[in-house]
């Protein structure tokens, strides 16, 4: 572990009991298996995947919304020991703040921007006057490109852009230093999406932040991602440098889901990498990789056992036993 | 999609009282509601001095006079007298207090003791919900009035135990709405991004849930208002509630019946003044209910 | 003749503070076989046109046209019942939510039998094959188990999946999607486009995909439609709207594209918002956010040129495949973009 590292998180892992009927037994679903990262202030570490498979569960256990059922959590120095429903101790909450990404239920619509950007320090600040607060809001509202005399209004007010601003500022208030932005721009329309990442990235040179972004969007992500995780099914199948991953991918899955996301320029009609099927149910895994359903590679050998996440190249990790011929099949299509 | 254009300062107590009525009144009904209220409760306030007669008073002379517009009526008594001759009028008007005082005093311990259960049972869950929600299936087991009977028998008749039962019968509603709407609200991502802002439990219940979960709140004080008014003098009907000589709407309506045939008056206009200021009332809650809620805003 | 053919399409709303216009007279043409997308951000209508054109929506809307054929007929003079015929039957649409868009309560085989019953008739029997012939179709594995589960036991993906064996259970001519793919995951989309391409080209059917996605766009349409504010502001085959956009609003949309900007330390954004109902401005819809604004621009609305072939909706047309040089005095107003977020005036 890296002394300076904001966030370390060794084989975090979250699992669920859902009940079933009343006559069978609980079962326990595998959300998130195995992640193991670091973090540096000024970073971005992008976290990519479809739904299901698991980049929400990661986020509300680095916020400590959850803890983690097996793992090491450290942040900022501080090793992270919760219990199921125990608040986090005020120091280390302050650290981490979140960004959701639907920004029409992350704001409380009883709520002026005021009120909500001056709960945090409320809250947490007991040395700050109203005034003082009132002060820092008004600071934090231009400084997410909104102007003073909006603070006093109510959520519904807003677009969907504002709100994203607003949703910004709250989680600024008491000067995290690590960021989870859950798809913070997904259901945002283009033209406003590129004003919030500017935005994004404005604050991140500002106050150093670290970036957690978790996003299905492979177009943001390559464009602001430092490093990358690809998830599947609750596991990370490989991560590194993002200009890495993204040049070459490795794994399949990452090369399938790369080659499925369409590109906006008419005249590169490629091949697509076709995935047959959908994700499998958490209620029922497959043996071995989760992925070997769905793989053009797969053989028997990938039923027998998770494969584990090796370290293929320069910081690049991959968990795939054929990762070779993943390789080659790869440099023959491009 | 708003760009809003109010002149006045935002943030004082006036912009927001003044938004309010501003929405308030764009709902005509919700304006006629408001007003039909103030005026029982003028009429209430100032019973003593607006009633002809004491409401008491029996005038062994005149049992059953019709209203002033039938051929026997007199000016005497306006809307006539019931079986024992005491003015409709004096009583209406003296009812006023009791009525809408009692039922009232109903709204607000049942509401307030709902909110409470309901807020724990949502926001918990677990063994705390499963408690409450079993207590609060049984009461509602029980035919209301029933229920209501033996509770007033439990704590001997009077006015209020019978608000104190009515208002127990009231409870599971409250407690069933504020539940369902916090259990609603509890997993939206404000509530969440709340709690990492460092709000303990009490805060993310009564200042962050509870004024989200209030619309459908006052739409049911406003029905239990309503049937508080009824179950009141059910009971006083019963023997059981206000007891006579007390000048009740609920128990008017209920002494008089047996003379609905004979003499109508006894029974129409209690009635009346329990069905309009229901209306009135229920008509109040819709726009209050649009005024409160930023989310049924125009913008 | 076309297959489909409107000319000046407006449908406006009744709400609480007037009439909101939320499409304005916009010309479609598609013909047999063709494939066609609309393009816009969130309140340019494009869903809106097209609903209006199904006749599905509410009665607060009021929908004028000058034109509106479906194959040589009136969609505006046809009875209910005959515009019902059309309408799911030559003509059906499929939605941004399959979970939503099927009833619960029925099974995917009861949903699917009901549309078959409407339009096509037969015996049971014959509408049981038919049936299980059309989830094999959409490429759901295992049709005769799938044809009795219920919409809950289904994926997104699958749900969708039913949804085009819905659409094209009576072999309509015309498939309009409305973000078919944007409620799924980025591999069970193209899955999901690939089923409705092929679908298209087996079917000799027009398709007409709604989108926001560029992306998409791109990979599917031959021809798009863009739209902005409840206006049609440029038409052109897919290739040269990417390689020369005509409308600054299509040019701007196109940079705001992280994967199309480059290794720029900024993404270029269009500053401002969509005009909502209480903010339209005068002139041209987009000159609050357009950088080549002129005066012009803020007093008068533009119509397109008579022999312009994209029907551009601008006084200054980009990209003027006859002109080599831009006209006097038309460059950007500023070589900086303006970041100013959204703040109205």
């Amino acid at each position: 572990m890296s002394r300076d590292a904001l966030l370390s998180a060794t084989h975090l892992a979250r699992h669920y009991q859902v009940k079933g009927g009343p006559f069978s037994k609980p079962a326990t679903v595998k959300a998130l298996v195995d992640a193991s990262f670091e973090l540096y202030p000024g970073q971005t570490l992008a976290v990519v995947g479809e739904s299901g498979c698991g980049k929400s569960t990661l986020a509300r256990v680095l916020t400590m919304i959850e803890p983690p059922t097996s793992g090491e959590l450290v942040i900022s120095g501080h090793h992270v020991s919760l219990k199921e429903g125990q608040r986090p101790p005020a120091e280390l909450r302050r650290e981490v703040q979140i960004i959701f990404q639907n920004p029409y239920g992350s704001l409380n619509p009883r709520k002026t921007v005021a009120t909500m950007l001056e709960e945090p320090l409320k809250l947490n600040r007991r040395d700050m006057s109203a005034g003082e607060r009132r002060e820092a809001a008004r600071a934090m509202i231009e400084k997410v490109g909104l102007r003073p005399e909006h603070i006093d209004r109510y959520p519904h007010m807003f677009s969907g852009g504002q709100r994203q601003r607003i949703a910004i500022a709250r989680a600024l208030m008491l000067n995290p230093k690590i960021l989870v932005l859950d798809e913070p721009v997904s259901a945002l329309d283009l033209s406003i999406q590129a004003q919030v990442l500017n935005l994004l990235g404005d604050l991140q040179d500002e106050f150093g932040l670290a970036y957690v972004f978790i996003s299905h969007d492979l177009s943001v992500v390559r464009r602001i991602a430092d490093d990358v995780i690809v998830m599947y099914f609750g596991q990370p199948v490989e991560t590194g440098p993002a200009e890495t991953v993204f040049t070459t991918p490795r794994h399949p899955y990452t090369q399938a889901l790369f080659s499925a996301t369409p590109v906006a320029d008419p005249n590169r009609r490629r091949e697509r990498m076709k995935l047959k099927g959908e994700p499998p149910s958490p209620l029922a895994p497959p043996p071995g990789c989760p992925f070997a359903p769905r793989c053009r590679l797969a053989t028997s050998e990938c039923t027998e056992g998770d494969p584990p996440l090796n370290e293929v190249a320069d910081g690049v990790r991959v968990a795939c036993i054929h990762v070779d011929q993943a390789m080659a099949a790869h440099e023959a299509s491009a | 999609m708003a760009a809003i254009s109010t002149p006045a300062a935002p943030g004082t107590f006036r912009y927001q009282l003044a938004s309010f009525w501003k929405d308030f009144s764009a709902s005509r009904g919700a304006l006629v509601g408001m007003i039909f209220i103030a005026c029982v409760m003028i009429v209430a306030l100032l019973a003593p001095w607006m009633a002809p007669h004491d409401p008491a008073m029996q005038d062994r002379s005149a049992l059953l006079v019709p209203p002033v517009w039938h051929a026997e009526g007199s000016w005497r008594y306006i809307l006539g007298t019931d079986a024992v001759g005491r003015d409709i009028l004096s009583r209406l008007i003296f009812g006023a207090r009791y009525s809408l005082s009692i039922s009232a005093m109903v709204v607000l311990i049942s509401m307030a003791g709902g909110i409470f259960l309901g807020l724990l049972a949502g926001y918990f869950r677990g063994w705390v919900e499963t408690v409450i929600t079993r207590v609060m299936d049984v009461v509602l087991a029980f035919p209301s009035l029933l229920l209501a009977l033996g509770l007033v028998a439990i704590l001997s008749p009077g006015l209020t135990s019978a608000m104190i039962a009515i208002a127990v019968v009231q409870l599971p509603y409250f407690v069933r709405l504020t539940r369902a709407s916090v259990i609603g609200e509890k997993n939206r991502e404000y509530v969440i991004a709340s709690r990492l802002a460092g709000a303990g439990h009490l805060r993310l219940m009564f200042n962050t849930l509870l004024p989200n979960c209030m619309a459908p709140l006052i739409v049911q004080a406003t029905l239990s208002f309503s049937t508080a008014i009824l179950d009141i003098a059910a009971l006083g009907f019963l023997g059981m509630g206000v007891q006579p000589p007390t000048p009740e709407w609920g128990a008017m309506l209920a002494n008089a019946r047996e003379f609905m045939g004979s003499a109508y008056w006894a029974v129409t206009f209690p009635g009346l003044i329990i069905l309009l200021t229901v209306l009135m009332i229920n008509l109040m809650g819709d726009g209050l209910r649009d005024a409160l809620d930023p989310k049924m805003k125009r913008s | 003749m076309a297959l489909l053919d409107i000319e000046g399409l407006s449908v406006r709303f009744q709400t609480s503070s007037g009439l909101f216009p939320a499409v304005e007279n916009v010309d479609i043409k598609v013909d047999r076989g063709e494939v066609w997308s609309i393009v816009g951000e969130s309140g340019s209508g494009k869903s809106v046109a097209m609903l209006a054109t199904m006749g599905l929506l509410p009665w607060t809307a009021e929908v004028t046209a000058e034109r509106m054929l479906f194959d040589g007929q009136d969609l505006q003079r046809l009875g209910s019942r005959q515009r019902r015929r059309i309408v799911g039957g030559e003509m059906s649409m499929i939605f941004q939510e399959p979970m939503s868009s099927l009833n619960p309560c029925f099974t995917v085989g009861a949903q699917l039998d009901e549309m078959i019953k409407q339009h096509r008739g037969g015996t049971r029997r014959e509408r049981h094959e038919r049936a299980l012939d059309l989830l094999a179709q959409v490429g759901i594995p295992d049709p005769a188990r799938r044809i009795r589960a219920y919409p809950h036991q289904l994926s997104g993906g699958m749900s969708q999946r039913v949804m085009i064996a819905m659409a094209i259970s009576c072999d309509p001519r015309l498939l309009i999607a409305d973000e078919p793919t944007t409620a799924l995951d980025v591999t069970i989309q193209a899955q999901i486009l690939e089923l409705l391409l092929r679908l298209q080209e087996e079917k000799g059917m027009a398709l007409i995909l709604i989108t926001h996605d560029m992306g998409v766009v791109a990979e599917t349409a031959r021809n798009v439609i863009v739209q902005y504010a409840g206006r049609q502001v440029e038409k052109q085959e897919v290739r040269s709207l990417f390689a020369a956009p005509r409308h600054p609003y299509t040019e701007a949309l196109l940079s705001a594209l992280p994967e199309r900007s480059g290794d720029a330390d900024r993404l270029p954004t269009i500053p401002g918002v969509v005009p909502g109902q209480h903010d339209r401005p005068t002139g041209c819809l987009f000159n609050p956010r357009c950088r080549y604004v002129t005066e012009h621009c803020r007093e008068v609305a533009p119509i397109p040129a008579a022999d312009d072939p994209a029907h551009t909706l601008c006084h200054y047309p980009l990209n003027d495949p006859q002109a080599a040089t831009p006209p006097d005095g038309l460059s950007p107003r500023s070589q900086q973009q303006d970041d100013n977020p959204e703040v109205r005036p």
